[in-house]
């Protein structure tokens, strides 16, 4: 999947993903994908809730290897 | 999201595997967008006392209870398996080796992420301790009636 913005969370366990990812976002347009990586299997779980809650748009988690990618839109500021 | 949704979190318990838990909500509560107190009281607030400092407290019996009860994020125990240190010592390493960030870190966080700090007053008024107890990011003490407004408005309210 495209993504305008990509935040590196490989080797961060809860809550710390989220944490960065609500920090991140900020940085963003609304309308602009951010891509979180990470191998803490909790993210999948995770980001749909998170986006749940703020708002922002879930769009899919991809995994190769070890690796979970997970994709958010970006709603509103 | 039409009002900003809350989450009130009371801190009773003053080990660092609880105060672990207890920052980990309030944390991923705040990055979620929720409005989130965390209300120390009784064990709690060593949590959030300064590392440095005397002992604190007015008269024999309060001094005796700071000096045994001494607090500070860095002096926190193991609930289970301190182990005279031993268990706390290695539980602290595992966490650092997992990139966890520690109870020192939590606070900082926390309180960068909006998440308000408030120690309760009938425990500071037992304990003999008073704002300047408290680590700066300490909100102002406050009472039960605080506690409940908060709670009665907050969608999650948990008890640590």
């Amino acid at each position: 999947m495209k993504a305008d913005h990509s935040l590196d969370c490989v080797g961060l366990y809860c809550p710390m993903p989220i944490v960065k990812t609500a920090e991140k976002i900020k940085e963003l347009k609304p309308g602009e994908v951010l891509e979180v990586v990470a191998d803490d299997e909790g993210i999948k779980q995770d980001m749909p809730a998170w986006c749940q809650t703020t708002g922002h748009e879930f769009l899919g988690t991809e995994e190769e290897g070890g690796e979970i990618k997970v994709y958010v839109r970006k709603k509103r500021d | 999201m039409a009002e900003k949704e809350k989450l009130t979190i009371v801190v009773f318990s003053g080990e660092l595997d609880r105060a672990l838990a207890a920052f980990i909500v309030a944390t991923t509560g705040a990055s979620m967008g929720m409005d989130t107190t965390m209300f120390f009281t009784f064990w709690g607030l060593n949590i959030i006392k300064k590392n440095e400092g005397g002992i604190r407290g007015k008269g024999l019996m309060r001094k005796m209870l700071n000096f045994m009860n001494r607090g500070g994020s860095k002096r926190l125990k193991l609930s289970r398996f301190h182990m005279l240190g031993l268990g706390t010592w290695m539980m602290k390493r595992l966490m650092k080796e997992s990139n966890v960030p520690s109870i020192e870190e939590f606070i900082t966080m926390a309180k960068q992420m909006g998440v308000k700090l408030v120690p309760c007053s009938t425990t500071c008024g037992v304990m003999g301790l008073e704002q300047d107890s408290f680590r700066s990011e300490a909100d102002s003490i406050a009472g039960a009636a605080f506690f409940l407004n908060e709670a009665r408005q907050s969608g999650v309210t948990l008890f640590i």
